[in-house]
């Protein structure tokens, strides 16, 4: 039964990884909005 | 087209928990190797889902040396950046199914170490676009992909030479599949495509964002400080 | 057809002509190359059956290092008196000039292989036990496959940040098919394992899909900078 803890290590490391790069996309998303506001107040 | 976003995000997430509850509770238990045997139901669409889109990577960049179309491009690269993901995946996953069941971390098992090689090639591939400057990259990396696709088969053929003249164990089990596993299977690999295009579509348009800002800032600074 | 080869031809032996001038680029070479042999003589006991094991995968991996050393020469004087413009504007087809770089790359690796090749043979007291003579077409192909894409990806890393890193990074993955057929090839060879037929076959599919790949897509490359 040790061996299902393998199981639940490579499911988890699965969502992990996927939730790393989500989050960088998410991330960048913020950053690029708050640029896109900079931008457009300082065309004002 | 904005609205199908959000529906086909949580449409999604609805599979994958379907497809997550089917794997562990439903799909039967295999006879030697236990429950650990499971990972496949993740390991092999996320295997298959890396190859489609490296495919979609490689038709994109042809698009682009044909078209030179910047839409093309942004497929490329998003198609690659998700297609490595995928594949690190199968890279963690074969080998953490591997320990318990054979023993071994690694083993020059066709798919995995087919698997490694297309993670190598495109992750070259994404520090090649990183590092190169920025107007002519599109086209280098479209010409990188087409040389990484000609390799695939001959990297394909060597790995199963070299298996025939030094056996080694099989992950992922070859042979039939029981049709109850099957259809597990199919189910993850469908809940994980949905996942896959519902990525690459945020991504996408992250990138289209990335660019307008990009033109945007470099308009600014051509025109100057304000007065 | 005839243009093609009067210009690589020209452009050739410019080129070997300007590394004859200054002998110091490829006498550092000889040297590097010099350097990894005995390194690895050190690193892996040259014990003489499990050497005849691992021969093969060691003499590569040093003409993968020289080639690397010399591939990433290649380019720079070209940058450096701006004769990639020249090339961009003239009518010659980009062709003769890729194949000329290449040819010359080519004679520089198999001058610094013919160097390392004896001094391994030495250190490591080899001797094949298969049909020696099957080693020539191993490293004849097995050059060409590295040096063809090499030089390529030379001029692909040019306009990129960290140049000299670019060009292994971008090559190393794509040559595995190869370097891994010249490895087997030379093992198999040295100790008459069998038959070495599907490695040598492999190697000369892998160089025609890759030397037409080359030549179709340089015009775009060129273009690029």
């Amino acid at each position: 039964m040790n061996a299902v803890k393998y199981l639940w290590a490579a499911y988890i490391a699965t969502w992990l990884i996927h939730g790393i790069y989500l989050g960088s996309i998410a991330r960048r998303y913020g950053r690029l909005r708050q640029r896109m506001k900079d931008l457009g107040k300082r065309e004002e | 087209m904005k609205r199908a976003f959000p529906i086909l995000a949580v449409f999604t997430a609805l599979l994958l928990a379907y497809a997550f509850y089917e794997a562990i509770w439903v799909a039967p238990m295999e006879r030697t190797m236990g429950d650990v045997q499971r990972i496949f139901y993740y390991h092999v669409p996320s295997a298959w889902t890396a190859f489609l889109l490296f495919t979609v990577n490689l038709v994109a960049s042809v698009v682009y040396l044909i078209e030179r179309s910047p839409k093309a491009d942004a497929v490329a690269l998003v198609s690659a950046e998700v297609g490595v993901v995928f594949c690190t995946i199968v890279l963690v996953t074969g080998p953490i199914w591997a320990r318990p069941v054979w023993g071994i971390w690694w083993t020059w098992d066709l798919r995995l170490t087919l698997t490694l090689v297309l993670w190598l090639i495109y992750v070259s591939y994404l520090v090649l676009r990183r590092f190169s400057d920025s107007s002519q990259t599109p086209k280098l990396a479209a010409v990188l992909a087409i040389f990484g696709a000609l390799d695939v088969p001959l990297v394909y053929f060597s790995i199963w030479f070299f298996r025939t003249q030094h056996p080694q164990p099989v992950i992922g089990g070859g042979g039939s599949i029981d049709p109850r596993m099957l259809h597990v299977l199919l189910i993850n690999w469908l809940a994980f495509s949905c996942f896959a295009v519902v990525v690459c579509w945020w991504r996408y348009r992250l990138e289209m964002l990335q660019r307008a800002v990009d033109e945007a800032e470099s308009l600014e600074s051509l025109m100057g400080v304000p007065q | 057809m005839s243009s093609l080869r009067s210009i690589t031809l020209a452009t050739l032996t410019k080129d070997i002509r300007l590394e004859w001038r200054s002998r110091d680029a490829i006498n550092s070479m000889l040297f590097f190359s010099l350097l990894v042999v005995v390194i690895f003589s050190f690193s892996f006991d040259p014990n003489a059956e499990e050497s005849r094991e691992i021969a093969g995968g060691l003499i590569w991996v040093a003409f993968l290092f020289a080639a690397v050393v010399a591939l990433n020469q290649t380019w720079a004087r070209e940058l450096r008196n701006q004769v990639l413009d020249a090339y961009r504007v003239s009518p010659a087809p980009a062709n003769a000039l890729f194949l000329a770089k290449a040819l010359g790359n080519f004679i520089l690796v198999s001058v610094l292989e013919a160097v390392m090749a004896p001094l391994f043979m030495i250190f490591y007291n080899l001797r094949a036990l298969g049909p020696a003579w099957q080693l020539i077409p191993v490293a004849i192909l097995g050059t060409w496959a590295l040096v063809v894409n090499g030089t390529f990806f030379a001029a692909m890393s040019l306009r990129t940040r960290s140049r000299e890193i670019m060009l292994p990074l971008l090559l190393f993955p794509i040559s595995i098919p190869a370097v891994q057929s010249m490895v087997e090839a030379t093992r198999i060879i040295l100790a008459g394992d069998g038959s070495a037929r599907f490695w040598i076959v492999l190697l000369l599919t892998y160089d025609v899909v890759f030397t037409t790949a080359c030549l179709a897509l340089f015009e775009t490359i060129l273009q690029a900078e």
